[in-house]
């Protein structure tokens, strides 16, 4: 048995947790790429045009928010763990949650 | 599982890592104007001292923070304790540190250097 | 004619009855049995569990002592959710007729309603929880100014009844059997700003080891959760600042 706990922190838990998963699983693929770039240049280039493709880019706009979600949810935690004060915890979590969307968005009109 | 100095270890490569993650983000958006291609990412970034020392600190930071973040999903989701937990936090460690370095070099290192 | 009130047609019979979900049975297994329990206008989970035991089935067995949130002994999942039984009005929580109650999460089943609390009560002493008196009945009683800041965090999750209400809610518990919890973490930060209390370090050594408050994911339930409005989620984090600070103290 599981009590309800779709409150907003533990919403935000969730997302860090899934952000983070997805981050670490992307991670070696991202250096595996990165590392044809001195042995065969044209296999990055290859794996590059690939990645124009839409459904490419929407997933490059989907990692940026994962990133930058995680990066401003742990700033959330850290300051609240390790500064004196502690804030307002749910809206700060909203915060870090719009930054990321703002920030992955300008990313998505960059690449379209 | 997670003591007080894997705790330090997780947090302190965090704040190395924000304002590498801040400007691996803006690179990426200010790169992608224009498309991408492997010329212009290496031109940027073969033989420079900057990115080396940028991206090196990444690598380091990251391999760290993932395997320590890994080893608390792994505890938590799927009850890997002891020795495995361990075996399983290095392992991954040492994995993203090995493959992170390859790409470091290969991004990185002056072109005919190699 | 008076209309009739919802009160009298309870008391006639007339509101017909709640359909009650019990778990019987152990950690080994166990089922959760139906029961049909008159509704009334004005009753408690407490109250619908103690007439299943009085009227129905006289070997369930259930805990509880003060029945008005002063103890903290009937705590039970109530449709999923940890509750103190006694202060949780049935209409608040009544689905379609029915409710499920259930015992404790996190913790063994004794038996039906029973948890085992001997796992939450040694993580408490464990956390560093037994109070060390800093001076003997005969040196003279240091003055203490509830006004000071370091008081005031102390102050702030003294209240805590270790109804286990905010160990059941905690997500970190049910993945991390070794974690401590946020009742023992919170009552470690307590002690840890009693002016009065001796052993201040032994607090910080017990709370970093591997099942301490570095283990906390600040997802907040027990906040969220706690009958008695306290914050150990904030308690925790407070814990996990001194510790930072006093590892690079260590450091040095």
């Amino acid at each position: 048995m599981r009590p309800a706990r779709a409150h907003p922190l533990w919403l935000a838990f969730v997302l860090h947790r899934v952000s983070g998963l997805a981050l670490a699983l992307f991670l070696p693929v991202h250096f595996w790429v990165l590392s044809y770039a001195l042995t065969t240049p044209e296999k990055l280039n290859e794996f590059l045009s690939f990645a124009e493709q839409p459904i490419v880019k929407l997933a490059e706009f989907g990692l940026v928010f994962l990133l930058a979600v995680h990066v401003f949810g742990g700033l959330r935690l850290m300051a609240m763990e390790w500064l004196p004060w502690s804030g307002p915890q749910k809206s700060l979590a909203a915060g870090a949650l719009g930054v990321a969307v703002l920030i992955s968005g300008t990313f998505l009109l960059q690449v379209v | 599982m997670l003591d007080l100095r894997l705790y330090m270890l997780q947090r302190i490569t965090a704040l190395i890592m924000a304002p590498l993650t801040l400007g691996h983000i803006a690179v990426m958006i200010y790169a992608v104007q224009g498309g991408l291609s492997a010329e212009e990412i290496l031109g940027r970034t073969q033989g420079s001292v900057f990115w080396f020392s940028f991206y090196g600190s990444f690598v380091l930071a990251v391999a760290t923070h993932a395997a320590i973040g890994l080893r608390v999903i792994a505890h938590e989701m799927i009850g890997l304790t002891g020795r495995a937990l361990t075996g399983f936090t290095w392992g991954t460690g040492l994995l993203l540190l090995a493959m992170g370095t390859q790409a470091l070099i290969a991004v990185t290192w002056p072109a005919g250097m190699t | 004619m008076e209309p009739v009130t919802s009160q009298e047609s309870a008391l006639d019979g007339q509101s017909g009855t709640l359909e009650v979900s019990v778990w019987r049975g152990t950690s080994q297994g166990g089922d959760y049995q139906r029961f049909e329990v008159p509704a009334l206008e004005n009753q408690t989970i407490l109250d619908v569990v103690s007439w299943i035991q009085h009227y129905a089935d006289a070997t369930l067995t259930y805990r509880f002592a003060c029945r008005v949130g002063m103890c903290g002994s009937c705590a039970m999942m109530v449709n999923g959710q940890p509750r103190w039984t006694c202060r949780t009005h049935v209409k608040k929580v009544l689905k379609a007729g029915k409710v499920q109650i259930g015992p404790l999460r996190n913790l063994p089943v004794i038996k039906d309603l029973v948890a085992d609390m001997d796992p939450f009560f040694d993580k408490w002493v464990t956390a560093g929880g037994a109070h060390a008196p800093s001076a003997t009945r005969d040196d003279p009683i240091p003055p203490v100014d509830p006004q000071d800041a370091i008081r005031v965090e102390a102050s702030a999750g003294i209240e805590c009844i270790n109804c286990s209400i905010c160990y059941a809610a905690c997500d970190t518990v049910a993945g991390n059997p070794d974690y401590l919890g946020p009742a023992a973490l919170q009552r470690a930060w307590t002690l840890l700003n009693d002016a009065k209390h001796d052993a201040p370090h032994q607090i910080l050594d017990a709370v970093s080891g591997v099942g301490g408050c570095h283990n906390c994911h600040s997802m907040g339930s027990c906040t969220v959760f706690c009958p008695n409005d306290l914050d150990p989620m904030s308690a925790i984090a407070g814990l996990k600042r001194e510790t930072a600070k006093s590892f690079f103290r260590r450091r040095k």
